[in-house]
């Protein structure tokens, strides 16, 4: 059991799904009941991610990633060290991978709350920030929340991007599911197993968590 | 007072005046498309025109031409909506909290006036799934009183309640607005509500306002056949004028009738004109009297309908190239004279009620 691949998909998992709930928001809230030239393309670039293969992906990031790209080069002048095979770059690349995963249950939620209870709360002194804050977040919080869960998740068992810009450099850029990758060709089945158990309980845990707490929330 | 003057084009066309007073219920009336919603909106400040003008007490909310155009949440309306919008994740009190201004948030004595106002104490708790729709009017509408509006905006209110409910929310509304000192706008399709409601009547037309005026007037004094049509007057006829002892008479077919108001209208002038059918007299078999020398006329039975007590009956006069014409009378005047189909009566057209107004081609119905 490699208890150091596991730390760094629980916190590269963690974090994307932590700047992917208010990026994800954003992005949904300018999306809903919305219409304006260019939406179509915007939908298509944020559900991409879902249907090209991980491994294309990787490959573009990568390019991009590199030193003599405009983006590597940028982010090296900024903080001097280089985003390819690095947890910055995995994380970024974790960013794009599961964007879909969050914007798309919040998008729909918040599509979901009829336009006149917006109307309504504006008649009724509310801003327009009061009005997201105190009408939409609480009756878009399923999808919310679902975003969340679903982008951790989809984060943790990430693996083709993660092999094509992250490598597999112990601490910083093996995650959980590229360790389960090595054993398997290392003929270690036990530590295959057991890693594989856990990302399974964590899968089965956290989204029937979800499910139960959305069903209470639609109770109300 | 609130006054409106709007003009759009696209995509919904409008050119809307009219005003109302504080404390007067004024219905906007027209059918289905006829952008009377619209109109509520605009004065919400939810639907941008392409010009206008609204003031309220003072306050200049609108003003396309100094470049004036409030957000809804400056404009202080309280507006009730078709659907009633009430937010389904908060309780009743929850919900009127939110509306409250500022200071007011945590004022219960308040939640609980406003409840009591639309007869809703006890339910402060309830949640709008567990309501009613006729209970969740009321919360609609002591939620859009709870801002203390400068004008009430009510869109088709009663439209989602049963008959039974609507005609207690009714006698509700009727009381409520004693208490109220603001201008209320309601808009209806509903001319029988709007007669009950309403202190004014505007009538709305594919986007334009045609006549605003006292509710009596507007529904049997119409200004055009446009408006005629729109309030459903039921005996619409062309006619012209003709002058004769230096008094004016209405010439229908080969009949002389007698007017007494004849406005700006002259001698040989077309003319449409109108008679509510409750003006049209009986003339009983058994007691003739004076008031058959009226504008009589004889016709022949076609059909009766009963409704609530009274009967309208449709008759057809021989003399008037069997035009149809429609009087009410209660259904006891009926069995008393023994009314069949078929049968010849003789009526009288009150020369009072009679009401004239410009010719309009094609607009015989």
């Amino acid at each position: 059991m490699d208890w150091q691949a596991l730390q760094v998909s629980l916190l590269l998992a963690a974090l994307t799904s932590a700047i992917l709930l208010p990026l994800g928001l954003l992005l949904a809230r300018g999306l809903a009941h919305r219409q304006f030239t260019g939406k179509y393309l915007i939908e298509a670039l944020i559900i991409l991610p879902l249907v090209l293969p991980p491994t294309v992906l990787g490959y573009f990031l990568l390019t991009a990633m590199d030193q003599n790209a405009l983006m590597g080069q940028w982010f090296y002048q900024l903080t001097g060290s280089q985003l390819a095979f690095s947890f910055n770059g995995l994380l970024l690349a974790s960013l794009i991978y599961s964007l879909p995963f969050a914007v798309q249950p919040m998008l729909r939620a918040l599509e979901q709350i009829p336009y006149g209870l917006r109307e309504a709360a504006w008649c009724s002194g509310l801003s327009r920030w009061q009005t997201f804050l105190k009408i939409e977040l609480p009756l878009a919080w399923p999808g919310i929340v679902t975003g969340l869960v679903l982008s951790f998740c989809h984060t943790l068992g990430e693996f083709g991007v993660v092999l094509m810009i992250g490598g597999n450099i112990a601490g910083e850029t093996r995650t959980l599911s590229i360790a389960i990758y090595d054993s398997v060709l290392a003929f270690d089945q036990q530590a295959a197993q057991q890693m594989s158990i856990v990302l399974l309980v964590i899968a089965l845990v956290t989204v029937t968590l979800v499910y139960r707490f959305n069903r209470r929330v639609i109770q109300i | 007072m609130l006054t409106v003057n709007l003009q759009n084009e696209l995509p919904i066309p409008l050119a809307v005046q009219f005003s109302c007073q504080p404390g007067q219920l004024l219905a906007l009336v027209g059918p289905s498309g006829a952008g009377k919603t619209s109109v509520l909106r605009a004065i919400a400040g939810l639907l941008k025109t392409q010009s206008g003008h609204i003031k309220c007490h003072e306050n200049l909310w609108l003003d396309s031409q100094q470049g004036i155009d409030l957000t809804p949440q400056q404009r202080r309306v309280g507006m009730v909506f078709q659907d009633y919008a009430l937010f389904p994740h908060l309780s009743v009190a929850d919900n009127l909290r939110l509306a409250l201004p500022e200071a007011q948030k945590n004022n219960h004595a308040r939640i609980d006036d406003l409840l009591q106002q639309v007869n809703l104490h006890g339910l402060a708790s309830r949640y709008p799934g567990q309501l009613s729709g006729g209970q969740q009017q009321r919360v609609a509408l002591a939620r859009a009183l709870a801002r203390d509006p400068q004008v009430l905006l009510l869109d088709e209110p009663f439209s989602a309640v049963d008959k039974v409910t609507r005609r207690k929310l009714y006698l509700e509304l009727h009381s409520l607005r004693r208490q109220l000192a603001m201008p209320i706008v309601l808009v209806t399709h509903d001319l029988d509500e709007a007669a009950m409601l309403a202190d004014e009547m505007c009538v709305i037309h594919q986007g334009n306002s045609l006549q605003q005026g006292p509710v009596n007037d507007v529904l049997h004094r119409p200004a055009s056949v446009a408006v005629a049509r729109q309030v459903d007057v039921r005996n619409l006829f062309a006619g012209s004028l003709q002058s004769s002892d230096g008094k004016l008479y209405l010439n229908w077919h080969d009949q002389r009738l007698a007017v007494t108001t004849t406005g700006a209208f002259q001698a040989s002038d077309a003319v449409h004109w109108t008679l509510s059918p409750s003006k049209v007299l009986l003339h009983q078999r058994r007691r003739p009297s004076q008031g058959q020398q009226e504008n009589p006329l004889n016709g022949i039975i076609h059909d009766m309908i009963t409704l609530r007590g009274i009967t309208t009956v449709l008759m057809t006069i021989p003399a008037a190239d069997n035009a149809l014409l429609q009087m009410d009378v209660p259904e006891h005047v009926v069995s008393r004279n023994g009314l069949q189909n078929g049968e010849q009566i003789g009526v009288s057209l009150l020369a009072d009620a009679i009401h004239l107004m410009p010719h309009h081609q094609q607009a015989e119905r």
